[in-house]
């Protein structure tokens, strides 16, 4: 339902906005819903918002666990269920 | 394109289709909805159905807030665009969607009135600035991602003091659908229908957190994982429901950790509470009158809420009797078994809901997995 | 030579077309000297007849209409100008034809700035001149303020069909393969990025170009293999081979990995969700080419500069329902299906 794309903070700019960027597509969008956003943050834009932030570590583990085709938080990879909760923004 | 190709990986897709074939024990379904609109475009654009277990299905829910839509709301849009001084802003998904009479929001562009498509709030309150002299009207829909980008903007026209620029309040809530869902009488009659599992939203829980749905996960004793967007994320959550259910676990998980967090996002979160209210009931098309399902805006920003700025009536609609939307929605019939679909339901001459936005089911279905259904006549 | 019946020159700078520059008198006549012939110079408008005669050589004749009615006017990459010049020359090149002359006809909006007037005809006269194919004649109107999107120009053009081809939309078979010349969905992203409301920004070009010279090189590489040539323009690259389906009744199955897009245009259309299948493009073309031609034709276009990315990119095969398939690059399957009314943007 809800189209929304990660892309990264290029420039801030005054008023809570900010120039994102993905694969050379630039937009100018509202940063409002999020504190402190920062050059080279990822963000997931929707309607010409940001929405969250994404977190590069936790982007990188879930895609090392796709890898071995593991998921995440299964008792079988040592993690218990559903304790991987991270403020994004 | 960074965060989205490395989960298109077709590579680790085999993987994924091993495992998931390996972990769905033969001697039994498991029938997993996926609520959201996003994630029936996704799993369809990318055929993620074939790859697939015959014994694991993909049911497709109602999360597309443009299927959902009543026809009498669209209609009230369409009268609205139709008063000369008014300048109706409206997101793209929109303006095929037929109301009464087989009218839309394009017809009426064309015959005159004054509608504008625009990719965000920030548009319309722009339109509003520089024409001051037009009653701007925002046609807000969406569910829980949607619905912050319109409260900043009431913030934003408020604090700018516009004093020509409203929103047309349509937006709606997730829970309340899923609710709706399970406690629909097919679901819980017979064993008629089972829904194993849900995969989650992915972009509404980065806004309301994944706490929302622990509700349904104890108290319908379904596991629900809250998904990403692209394809290798569906996979890994569906291996992850397939070990839920083996397990006879029923707990939500955060597969899009990566994005969502247990509380979402507070100052989204506190935007919506600050301007909007529950409404007592909200109409869903195909899905009847669903309670505390709806938002409108509170008293205190009446002036920037269009259906009391403009005295609008609501506006009774109804669907062709055939059209089997209310039992797709729900997951209770598959497009194919409506006999609408593909005769007089295609997504050029879209009959419900289903067909006119391009996550409904049956759009999904049409413009991607038509050829699953056919007899093979090929040499 | 006569000495011209006006005396100032137009105010190309600062002046705008009038409805005096459409009513058939002195008016008229200066702003077709004084900006079409100017600009598109060439023998048959020196002699200012309201015809343009030629000989007719020996052979099979093509002939197409066009109307180009693309907003805005001036966009990164092109303009309606050239475009109508590009579009007109590439519907004779896919029907295997040499492209021999156009005629244009101007409907202009009363209030159209004479600068921006001016600066189309010179396009559209470089445009020509470089393809070497010139508008021999044409015709101007001018309509009343509103009544038309500052000016549309409608195009015929004439051709001559190359020597031993046998082009047919119907002629697809099953085992034939489906080339495709290049890169998808630069025109429309580059057209949309000029769109306010959409807000986004983007070093795209549209690809407008004449393919004439492209065609004649395949066709000389392995013209007895080529069974169809289409450029796939409204409706991309969908339309184009669903129309082909049906016409031929075969099916079709792609490779989504083999079809080039750029990574903007790719980017573009995710935020957008549009799929660069439905975008429009203006200087590719498709062809179905028999198996035993194939590699031989798409040599030819690698070789040259319009056909640099060219690629096949699946097969025909028997299938009664003439569905077009695809394998994603995820690994799954689905349908390349029309695209259904026109494409805008969505937020689900």
């Amino acid at each position: 339902m809800c189209l929304a794309v990660p892309m990264r903070v290029n420039v801030v700019l005054p008023d809570r906005m900010a120039q994102v960027i993905l694969s050379g597509v630039s937009m100018t969008v509202s940063t409002a819903l999020l504190d402190d956003v920062a050059v080279g943050d990822y963000v997931i834009v929707h309607v010409g918002y940001a929405l969250a932030r994404i977190d590069p570590a936790e982007a990188e583990r879930t895609l090392a666990l796709m890898r071995e085709g593991g998921v995440i938080g299964h008792p079988a990879n040592g993690e218990a269920p559903h304790e991987i909760h991270r403020r994004v923004s | 394109m960074k965060y989205i190709e490395e989960y298109r990986d077709g590579r680790l897709a085999r993987g994924f289709a091993a495992r998931i074939a390996v972990a769905a024990r033969p001697e039994r379904d498991y029938r997993f909805m996926e609520f959201c609109g996003g994630h029936t475009h996704a799993i369809a654009r990318f055929g993620v159905a074939g790859l697939l277990p015959a014994n694991v299905r993909m049911i497709h829910g109602p999360g597309c807030p443009v299927c959902v839509l009543p026809v009498g709301r669209i209609e009230m849009a369409i009268r609205l665009a139709e008063r000369p001084e008014v300048t109706l802003c409206t997101y793209g998904d929109l303006m095929r969607v037929p109301a009464l009479q087989g009218s839309s929001l394009l017809k009426t562009k064309a015959a005159g009135a004054d509608i504008r498509v625009v990719y965000s709030t920030l548009d319309a309150i722009r339109i509003a600035e520089a024409e001051p002299r037009r009653e701007v009207v925002f046609f807000a829909i969406g569910f829980e991602t949607t619905t912050p980008p319109t409260a900043l903007a009431i913030r934003l026209a408020a604090k700018k003091s516009l004093t020509n620029f409203s929103v047309f309040c349509n937006h709606v809530l997730t829970p309340s659908a899923i609710r709706n869902i399970l406690e629909s009488p097919e679901l819980r009659a017979l064993g008629r229908l089972h829904i194993d599992g849900f995969i989650g939203p992915s972009h509404v829980s980065t806004v309301i957190g994944t706490q929302p749905y622990e509700f349904f996960a104890k108290e319908f004793q379904k596991p629900v994982v809250v998904t990403g967007f692209e394809p290798l994320d569906v996979m890994q959550a569906i291996l992850m429901l397939i070990r839920q259910v083996n397990e006879g676990r029923h707990e939500v998980e955060n597969q899009y950790v990566r994005a969502v967090a247990r509380d979402g996002n507070p100052i989204a979160k506190a935007a919506v509470a600050e301007i909007f209210e529950l409404r007592k009931s909200f109409e869903w098309r195909g899905l009847g009158t669903v309670p505390y399902s709806g938002l409108r805006l509170k008293t205190a920003y009446a002036a920037f809420d269009a259906e009391r700025r403009f005295d609008l009536k609501e506006i009774a609609g109804h669907d062709n009797p055939a059209c089997e939307c209310g039992a797709i929605l729900r997951g209770v019939k598959t497009p194919a078994e409506c006999k609408l679909f593909g005769t007089l339901c295609t997504p050029d001459t879209p009959m419900g809901s289903c067909m006119v936005s391009s996550e409904g089911a049956c759009a999904a279905h049409w413009t991607y997995g038509r050829f699953h259904e056919q007899p093979r006549k090929v040499a | 030579m006569s000495t011209k019946p006006y005396r100032r020159r137009l105010d190309i700078r600062n002046g705008r077309v009038d409805l005096s520059h459409g009513s058939g008198g002195r008016a008229m006549a200066q702003l077709i000297a004084e900006i079409f012939h100017q600009a598109l110079d060439n023998e048959w408008l020196r002699q200012g007849n309201d015809q343009a005669a030629f000989d007719v050589r020996g052979g099979r004749m093509v002939m197409t209409t066009d109307a180009y009615v693309v907003s805005p006017l001036f966009f990164p990459g092109g303009d309606i100008g050239s475009l109508a010049v590009h579009g007109t020359i590439n519907d004779i090149a896919v029907g295997g034809a040499r492209p021999l002359y156009l005629s244009a006809s101007f409907i202009i909006e009363e209030g159209f700035p004479l600068a921006d007037l001016k600066r189309i005809a010179d396009r559209m006269g470089a445009a020509a001149g470089s393809a070497g194919v010139p508008v021999i004649t044409g015709d101007t109107k001018v309509v009343e303020h509103g009544k038309a999107d500052g000016v549309f120009i409608s195009t015929t053009g004439l051709g001559i069909v190359l020597p031993g081809l046998d082009l047919s939309a119907e002629n697809a078979r099953p085992g034939d393969r489906v080339i495709l010349s290049g890169t998808i969905g630069d025109h429309g992203v580059a057209i949309m990025s000029t769109r306010r409301n959409l807000a986004f920004a983007t070093d795209l070009v549209s690809d407008s170009a004449p393919l004439h010279d492209l065609v004649a090189t395949m066709v000389e590489a392995g013209g007895h293999g080529l069974r169809v040539m289409r450029d796939p323009t409204r409706g991309g690259l969908a339309a184009t081979l669903n129309e082909l389906a049906h016409q031929s009744n075969v099916g079709f199955r792609l490779d989504e990995d083999a079809i080039p897009v750029r990574p903007e245009v790719a980017a573009a259309c995710e935020l957008l969700g549009l799929d660069p299948l439905h975008v429009a493009n203006e200087g590719k073309l498709v062809a179905i080419v028999a198996p035993a031609t194939a590699e031989t034709v798409l040599d030819a276009m690698r070789a040259h500069p319009l056909g640099r990315d060219a690629v096949v990119i699946g097969e025909a095969v028997a299938d009664d329902h003439c569905f077009v398939q695809m394998t994603t690059g995820f690994g799954g399957g689905r349908l390349v299906d029309w695209l259904s009314g026109e494409q805008l943007p969505r937020i689900c």
